[in-house]
């Protein structure tokens, strides 16, 4: 065909490469009236770009999870909208201290939310107990109730770091290849 | 003249009229003694018998009106014979003074309840129970308020350790959270600050040479 197949994770800028795609595809569709394209791919591409997090504050960290959902750093730019049912979510964000007491009820939730289902650890207290971790009340990180993907450290981690660790784990869905394993 | 008198100058003006410590002290004459205390606070101690009268003596008399009990909480003094104080805060709205009642009680006394008086105190004593294992009577609904479900022990006492007994996880093949008995991987560190390896060096340095020379003192009290 002469086009060199491009990667589906990085944009083509405009230019000439990016024309010769689109004819070479507009070609395709004319002659044979359909494409190929990876469906891995498709689905990684739409599952990161409408990544829905449960609301699941806890502490303070709550605070700075509303603030990069606020109008400044704007969640909603990369799809990310916070859902307020397991049901309707794909990532739980365990924002602050978990503690012996609620521990079930965040696993419950946990296994109300359908699959595929990432759970991002946010903040000392949710990694590994933090400043808590010798209390009588507290869990000593949320990865011994859940499966956790991403870890965002800091007391609480800015607005910014939690949307780093949000954009690693659409790097980590991407990477992820849907119909080949599970 | 006290810090009170200065807040409220109409009572030092008209001198017929008592002040309202003096009130509170008159009032409480039989059943409560004042303690000293800083910027003339209202400080009482009293019995566990007559707890609850000076509570309602309080909420009820017109010249103070304590109509409202802001808290009420315990401390734990594993030294002293009776081991625990009650404290309740009192505060007059009309007058905007507070009053903290003391009551030091032993493990295994009962409380009665201030509920009757103040139904504030529900929460309160709840909390309190839970946290040291005080029990009231009469109250409507004791039970703990704050640990997990199933606690046992009682955190706020001296002798709870504070990583307490059991730690939860998820059980996987049992599918629900489980608890088990504490395991640290590292052991609460205890800093010492006399340590020549942790230290505060200046610390350590100061405390190396007042043992030697405590030892040198020793040697010539021997040798004399």
């Amino acid at each position: 065909m002469g086009v060199i197949p491009p990667r589906m994770d990085v944009p083509i800028p405009p230019g000439e490469t990016q024309d010769k795609i689109l004819n070479a595809v507009t070609d395709e569709i004319t002659n044979k009236g359909f494409v190929i394209a990876s469906a891995d791919k498709l689905f990684n591409w739409a599952r990161s770009g409408s990544l829905w997090p449960m609301t699941f504050g806890l502490a303070c960290c709550a605070v700075e999870m509303m603030h990069s959902a606020a109008s400044r750093y704007d969640m909603d730019r990369y799809g990310m909208l916070f859902r307020p049912s397991p049901r309707q979510s794909d990532v739980m964000i365990v924002a602050g201290t978990l503690t012996n007491k609620m521990a079930p009820a965040l696993r419950r939730v946990y296994d109300q939310m359908p699959e595929p289902r990432w759970v991002l650890s946010m903040g000392s207290c949710a990694n590994g107990g933090g400043y808590y971790h010798y209390s009588y009340a507290v869990v000593r990180g949320c990865d011994r109730i859940v499966p956790v993907d991403v870890y965002v450290p800091g007391c609480p981690p800015t607005a910014e770091a939690l949307i780093y660790g949000l954009l690693q784990l659409q790097k980590k869905i991407k990477r992820t290849e849907t119909i080949a394993r599970r | 003249m006290t810090t009170a008198d200065t807040i409220h100058p109409e009572m030092t003006t008209n001198n017929t009229e008592p002040s309202f410590e003096a009130l509170a002290t008159q009032l409480l004459a039989n059943s409560a003694e004042r303690v000293p205390s800083l910027k003339g606070q209202l400080v009482y101690r009293c019995e566990l018998s007559k707890l609850i009268s000076v509570l309602k003596l309080l909420n009820s008399n017109e010249n103070l009106e304590f109509s409202q009990l802001s808290d009420l909480t315990a401390v734990d003094y594993p030294g002293r014979i009776q081991r625990f104080e009650l404290v309740y805060q009192l505060l007059s709205i009309t007058h905007n003074r507070r009053i903290r009642i003391i009551c030091a009680i032993d493990e295994g006394q009962i409380v009665p309840s201030a509920t009757g008086v103040y139904k504030s105190a529900e929460w309160p004593e709840r909390e309190v129970w839970d946290m040291y294992g005080l029990f009231f009577s009469d109250h409507p609904d004791l039970r703990r308020l704050l640990t997990d479900y199933g606690f046992e022990g009682h955190p706020l006492r001296k002798d709870f350790p504070l990583t307490g007994y059991v730690e939860v996880r998820y059980d996987d093949i049992e599918r629900r959270v489980a608890y088990q008995p504490v395991q640290l991987t590292q052991e609460y560190r205890d800093f010492d600050f006399l340590s020549p390896w942790e230290g505060d060096q200046e610390l350590v340095h100061s405390s190396l040479n007042a043992e030697a020379e405590n030892k040198e003192n020793a040697k010539k009290d021997g040798g004399s």
